[in-house]
């Protein structure tokens, strides 16, 4: 039986958001795909985590051969429909397009990508099947991209997939998490169910491992695990009023803005507390949602301790939300959150280029809504039950293929990188997937 | 997946896709390679007495920015040792049995074609190809080209040929010829299986403006060299549509000249090729553009209804027909979709100083999107051509009233003939 996708509300927050990069029509794409060199030993697909054949998906849209490129794009990544959109190319495959060294436009991969898999999603193409049943089973802990990515390539390989999810949707943070002018969650669960399609991925939802299902079931249930947790709970700072209502983590207040409809009226000044990629997304979020007149908003205010030039989010994403009214207030650390059971104001003192506080500096800044995207906490921790399974610093510590030290047990994607991208969840996803049918092949010993 | 089996002149190939005889097809390790990234078949490069190559030896014409959309050689034929070939031809069938190896061959005398034909089949070679058509060097020395170009001396050696071949032979033929048919029905006459066709046509690639040398140059010399790639794709399609309409030809057809993707091998294939070979676009971008060939043509197979290549073979040869037949008062005009127009102005000019001078700018100076004028326009398609927009300008049937009627039935039976257009 196929198991269904949970449905989205149409009314929540993400609804008024528009793409940021439309899909390319036909007359686009093929200009665009013809102004590809075809490189050789392409440096765009070094550049990409999961190694896509760039110039010969490109090659095949410019000749008109639409599902073959989103087959060459799918069998690397079969994530490929939301890396499309998701992904940061400027860094990844188009940063390193060769045209760049001459000044020349580099090719716009991404939307290249996207007119072919959107295509494949519109159509229903399907390119892969199961493999021959093998009688081993595999249990993958946590349904988003990493394990999605390893459950596909499993199923391929003929062995048994259970996902076991805490949550009530699927696709992690495809779902929850990433910028709705990228993609949508009704889209990510398009592509979720896309990828069961390939049929006998079972999902366990609304089950938390281990609390409410221990490793040691798990382990019995199936001849190997996959670890796919993800990230845990925002980080918080530890300063006066930090219990006050308005004061929120800000993959939470995503992850609500993505579901359900927010109240923000009574929320004129938004503050986001952090220079990292969330923090950006958190600010271009609240701006859109400014825009489109949701809630009171007139204000949205960064305030990071670093400077501009030291702040660890993107370039090209930071441009976005200067350009889009963005405020920001540098080399400021909070040091208390003011009202009385509400936020009003934040309140902060400058910062030296050592980061050290420069006395009699203190500011405050309105704020009726405080998030905070100053880290999230890492899972490592979870797997302590685990004999064998190394954690460094709240990472699970693997080889290069995502095996931990406990054999049959692998990892990847946020968990193990200790939060990267969708595509580096999908390959190492789909990598642990070929280990662990390496493993089965070799006798599959759990020692 | 449907089936890409093919049969071209009792060669049979998993699909339609072979390697032309030429600089990828040179050895045995490179054959391979290209046999596991998808290829159905090579003509091995032509052996014959090994000879010497100058440098440099290719050129090549770009445009607006293109590179390469013609391309020239001045190389001969193999210069490996004859033993080395037909070794490396025996381990290639042997690791690839359902594949297609054809040897191409050109030598003088009788005896040498008997030898080399026997070596070659020997080695395991699926069939012969005769290289009539190399235009540069060697039809100095009396073979290549200067075979091709007379009916009589084609006839006979592939006559000769007949004699001791024991696997199906195809005759490739040179362009440089102004009518293909005779040198079609000089090798069927001869006894060959199929013919391939085009070879290189006669070039000069450029000239260099500093040192008033033609290109490619050796040492400040040039000679002209043999034409190839995409630019002679309709060259070669005409003589392919021309070969396979005619009533008492009825030869197999391997189709040859400037393919460079499966579009451009359906192009083949529906005006009568039983299969296709490749040369330039595998030299420009490499074997592994077969990989989209074979999807490419899969899919659109598929979408068709086809369930074999040889069912798609010469659809369009019907429709293939003489100036004289064609309707003379089938009557079209011009439509630009304004909303599909993006102001390029591109079909303004072109027919203004190109055509007829039928589009003409919009009365209101702020609309971009010109106008044609219907009763004036000849229906000639250049507007449509330099359209960058697809589907922006389409060319409309205009009802006239005038019932179907071609030059030859004016001439013979009077048919009325509607009046013409801007003709003043
Ligand atoms: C706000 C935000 C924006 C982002 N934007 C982008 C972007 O634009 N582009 C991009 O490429 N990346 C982006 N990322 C990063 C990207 O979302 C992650 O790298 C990627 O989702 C990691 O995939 P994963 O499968 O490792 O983990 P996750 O997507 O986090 O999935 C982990 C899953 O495991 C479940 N889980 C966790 N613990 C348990 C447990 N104990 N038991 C059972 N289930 C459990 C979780 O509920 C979740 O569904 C963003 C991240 C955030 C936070
Ligand atoms: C460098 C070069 C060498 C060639 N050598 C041969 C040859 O040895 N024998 C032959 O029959 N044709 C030879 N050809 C012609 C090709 O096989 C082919 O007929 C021609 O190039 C047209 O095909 P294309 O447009 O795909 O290149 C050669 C062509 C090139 C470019
Ligand atoms: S292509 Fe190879 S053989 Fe030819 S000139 Fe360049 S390096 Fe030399």
């Amino acid at each position: 039986m196929k198991p269904q996708v949970p449905a989205v509300d149409p009314k929540r927050a993400e609804a008024v958001f528009e793409d940021a990069k439309p899909r390319y029509t036909v007359q686009q794409a093929k200009v665009e795909a013809n102004r590809c060199l075809y490189c050789h030993d392409a440096p765009c697909i070094k550049a990409c985590p999961t190694d896509i054949n760039i110039p010969e998906f490109i090659r095949k849209i410019g000749t008109g051969n639409v599902q073959g490129a989103a087959r060459t794009i799918l069998e690397s990544n079969v994530l490929g429909t939301s890396c499309a959109r998701v992904c940061p190319v400027e860094v990844l495959c188009v940063g390193d397009c060769v045209h760049n060294l001459q000044g020349v436009p580099p090719i716009q991969i991404g939307k290249l990508q996207r007119f072919a898999t959107d295509a494949a999603m519109d159509a229903g193409w399907q390119f892969f099947e199961a493999g021959k049943d093998t009688g081993k089973s595999v249990g993958l802990v946590g349904a988003g991209p990493a394990s999605l990515a390893a459950a596909h390539r499993l199923r391929r390989f003929g062995h048994k997939v259970t996902i076991y999810e805490k949550g009530n949707t699927l696709g992690g943070l495809n779902t929850t998490g990433v910028a709705p002018y990228k993609l949508k969650a009704d889209a990510s669960l398009a592509e979720v169910e896309w990828i069961l399609s390939i049929g006998g991925i079972e999902i366990v939802s609304n089950v938390e491992v281990p609390t409410q299902l221990s490793w040691a079931e798990l382990e019995k249930k199936h001849d190997a695990l996959f670890l796919g947790l993800g990230l845990g709970a925002d980080s918080w700072l530890d300063v006066p009023g930090k219990q006050l209502a308005g004061v929120r983590g800000a993959v939470d207040f995503i992850a609500e803005l993505k579901a359900k409809p927010v109240d923000l009226s009574a929320v004129k000044h938004a503050v986001v507390v952090g220079g990292g990629n969330t923090a950006i997304d958190a600010v271009r979020e609240l701006l859109v949602l400014k825009a489109k007149k949701v809630g009171a908003l007139e204000s949205v205010t960064m305030v990071y301790r670093g400077t501009e030039a030291g702040m660890s989010g993107y370039v090209h994403e930071w441009a976005y939300a200067k350009e889009e009214g963005a405020q920001v207030s540098w080399q400021a650390q909070p040091i208390a959150f003011e009202g009385k059971d509400r936020v009003t104001g934040l309140r902060c003192t400058r910062l030296d280029a050592a980061k050290k506080p420069i006395a009699g500096t203190d500011f405050t800044v309105p704020a009726d809504l405080v998030l905070l995207a100053v880290g999230q906490a890492k899972l490592g921790a979870l797997v302590a039950g685990l004999a064998g399974v190394k954690v460094d610093k709240g990472v699970i510590v693997t080889d290069e293929a995502g095996a931990t030290g406990r054999p049959g047990v692998y990892a990847g994607g946020d968990c193990r990188n200790g939060g990267k991208e969708v595509v580096n969840a999908a390959g190492e996803g789909r990598d642990a997937a070929e280990a662990i049918d390496a493993f089965f092949k070799a006798g599959g010993r759990r020692g | 997946m449907v089936d890409l089996t093919t049969n071209c002149a009792g060669i049979v190939s998993p699909n339609p896709f072979w390697l032309a005889s030429a600089p990828p097809a040179n050895s045995g390790a490179q054959i391979q390679r290209a046999f596991e990234a998808g290829w159905g078949g090579a003509v091995w490069k032509t052996l014959g007495q090994p000879i010497q190559n100058v440098s440099s030896r290719f050129g090549a014409v770009g445009y607006r920015g293109t590179a390469a959309v013609g391309f020239n050689n001045i190389e001969l034929i193999t210069d490996r040792p004859l033993e080395v070939n037909f070794r490396e031809i025996y381990e290639t069938k042997k690791k690839f049995p359902k594949h297609a190896v054809v040897v191409s061959l050109m030598v003088e005398t009788e005896a040498e074609w008997k030898e080399i034909i026997a070596r070659a089949e020997d080695a395991g070679a699926d069939g012969l190809e005769l290289n009539f058509g190399c235009p540069h060097g060697m039809c100095e020395r009396g073979m290549g080209s200067a075979v091709g170009q007379e009916p009589k001396v084609n006839e006979r050696i592939t006559g000769w040929v007949m004699k001791y071949a024991k696997k199906p032979v195809l005759v490739k033929l040179t362009p440089n010829v102004s009518d293909i048919l005779p040198h079609g029905m000089a090798a069927k006459r001869g006894g060959a299986n199929g013919v391939s066709l085009i070879n290189t046509i006669k070039s000069i690639i450029g000239v260099d403006l500093d040192t008033f040398t033609p290109m490619p140059v050796v040492a400040g010399q040039s000679t002209n060299g043999g034409y190839c790639g995409s630019a002679v794709r309709p060259i070669a399609l005409h003589m392919v549509g021309a070969l396979a309409r005619h009533r008492e030809f009825g030869l197999p057809i391997s189709g040859i000249g400037g393919v460079t993707n499966w579009r451009d091998a359906v192009e083949f294939l529906l005006l009568g090729a039983s299969n296709v070979q490749v040369c330039t676009e595998v030299m420009l971008r490499g074997y592994r553009i077969v990989e989209d060939m074979i999807e490419g043509l899969s899919q659109y197979m598929e979408e068709k209804g086809f369930k074999s290549v040889q069912d798609m073979v010469g659809k369009a040869v019907p429709r293939f027909s003489e100036w004289g037949n064609l309707d003379m008062n089938y009557e079209t005009v011009a439509k630009i979709d304004a909303a599909k127009c993006i102001g390029c102005q591109l079909c303004l000019v072109a027919c203004h100083d190109g055509a007829h001078q039928c589009i003409h700018p919009s009365k209101d100076s702020a609309v971009r999107v010109p106008v044609v004028d219907e009763a004036e326009c000849v229906g000639c398609n250049l507007c449509q051509i330099v359209c960058p927009v697809d589907g922006c300008i389409t060319m409309a049937k205009v009802e006239n009233g005038f019932p179907p009627a071609s030059w030859n039935e004016h001439l013979s039976q009077g048919a009325k003939l509607r009046p013409k257009k801007g003709a003043h």
